[in-house]
């Protein structure tokens, strides 16, 4: 996370080697990325680029998702069964005959994400994944990065979404005018006034509001609403009972 | 289509698109869509050059909208050089170089870091207030515009579904906007879980601050 012009998306771009470093050194499971080429590291790293448009370019969804596989040299017939798995996975499977670019711009963001996903890359990069699309998506999202995670497969999200990183709290990475300023858990980074101003982030809604609620004895690194509701719970029923008591 | 459209009393269909946009700019969810000339400054002046204005109109439409946008300091770049924030800050000022009476924004903050996009929803919400132009924002971040919106029209299916102030909708709709994927603001979705366990009875908070202050009183006593 970081704000515009951070470096985030430069940094994620190291990670397939379509940039390479010009001082430093970066390294996929043990490989130098200037010793390998873009079509080596992208069969491990897959990059799901901010703007979807800058990645489809096939006449249906089906060709879109099916390209890359076919270009790893995997069978027809496992290419087929991958394409369908994915377009079911990210419910694209209605259009599978459409063009990408018929569709609406969150649409064409989750067939670029199954672009990607088909070929099941280890490391997946996904540059700022929840624009433009609404809460459902994001939660089905966040469900299929979770369940990612759960395959062994890790998963680097460039985002400004504060609300989705907090509802995931996974490990955050800040950064400020191309530089790591700082790293932890999400809810220590994201209840930090500190480290929110200098990368130009705002505080999700928990953790503004727990910020002000100090003074009833509430921590103040709650950034879900769901921690949240469950300390207030506890607060709320014993402010009844102690009223009930004392008529 | 059926129906009919108005724009200031007249049919969208009585006027031609150029007489439209004179009246309605409209800024599209992909910034590099409505981007082409080879400087910031040249692609904002685009518009009023093609108006018949005077030279010094000109300029003085593009100084202000350049400054309103806050894209002064890229006035020499080239739009595909810029970050997409960037990118979608000079296609805001390029509409308000029309000086047009109503504005659509399409997702207009949705490339922007969380603090840039409020300072361009406050840049846009003084507008309306010093120079009463219509602002019409289509979101699904109820949470990052609701504050700004005086009126919300909630649509389904390409249907109006609901249709009034902020904090009555919110209240009176919640579930149903939660189903229809609209990015609510946590506080209202915090209050609605506490409420539905009778734990609270008030109105939905829509931002942090009166919620801040519903509890800090509950809490209290």
């Amino acid at each position: 996370m970081g704000e515009n012009g951070a470096g985030k998306t430069t940094l994620a771009k190291q990670l397939n080697g379509l940039l390479r470093p010009s001082l430093g050194k970066v390294t996929v499971d043990g490989d130098d990325t200037t010793k390998k080429s873009v079509a080596q590291l992208s069969r491990k790293v897959g990059i799901v680029f901010q703007n979807p448009d800058h990645l489809l370019f096939s006449e249906t969804v089906r060709e879109e998702v099916g390209f890359a596989l076919k270009n790893f040299g995997f069978e027809p017939g496992v290419v087929v069964k991958q394409v369908e798995r994915t377009l079911e996975a990210l419910d694209l499977a209605h259009y599978a005959e459409t063009s990408p670019f018929l569709l609406s711009g969150g649409e064409r963001k989750r067939v670029a994400l199954a672009a990607v996903l088909a070929w099941e890359p280890d490391y997946l990069i996904l540059d700022e994944p929840t624009i433009g699309q609404d809460y459902q998506q994001k939660e089905r999202l966040r469900n299929f990065i979770l369940q990612l995670n759960s395959q062994g497969k890790a998963v680097v999200m460039v985002t400004h979404d504060v609300e989705f990183v907090a509802e995931c709290n996974p490990k955050v990475v800040l950064m400020s005018k191309g530089r790591i300023v700082a790293q932890g858990q999400a809810d220590e980074i994201l209840s930090d006034d500190g480290l929110i101003e200098k990368a130009s982030l705002v505080k999700p809604q928990m953790a503004k509001l727990f910020s002000q609620l100090g003074e009833f004895g509430f921590p103040r690194d709650v950034v879900d609403v769901h921690r949240a509701k469950m300390l207030l719970e506890q607060k709320l029923s014993e402010a009844k009972v102690s009223v009930a008591q004392s008529s | 289509m059926s129906g009919e459209l108005l724009v200031d009393g007249v049919s969208v269909n009585d006027e031609t698109t150029s007489e439209l946009s004179r009246k309605v700019g409209y800024v599209f969810q992909n910034p590099e869509n409505q981007l082409f000339a080879l400087t910031v400054e040249k692609d904002v002046a685009f518009g009023p050059e093609n108006l018949g204005l005077t030279r010094q109109e000109i300029r003085d439409r593009v100084d202000w909208a350049m400054e309103a946008a806050g894209t002064v300091a890229l006035k020499d770049l080239a739009p595909y050089e810029l970050s997409g924030g960037q990118q979608q800050r000079v296609a805001l000022a390029g509409v308000l170089a029309m000086k047009p009476s109503v504005i659509v924004l399409d997702e207009p903050t949705s490339f922007l870091d969380p603090r840039t996009a409020e300072e361009v929803m406050g840049a846009v919400d003084n507008l309306r207030r010093e120079n009463g132009i219509t602002v019409i924002v289509v979101e699904h971040r109820l949470d990052l515009v609701g504050r700004f919106a005086e009126r919300i029209v909630v649509m389904d299916h390409g249907r109006i579904v609901a249709d009034g102030r902020v904090e009555d909708v919110l209240d009176a709709e919640f579930d149903r906007l939660s189903g229809l994927g609209i990015g609510l603001p946590k506080v209202s979705l915090l209050w609605s879980m506490l409420r539905r366990d009778g734990l609270v009875s008030e109105r939905l908070p829509t931002h942090v601050e009166s919620a801040v202050k519903m509890l800090s009183e509950r809490l209290r006593n």
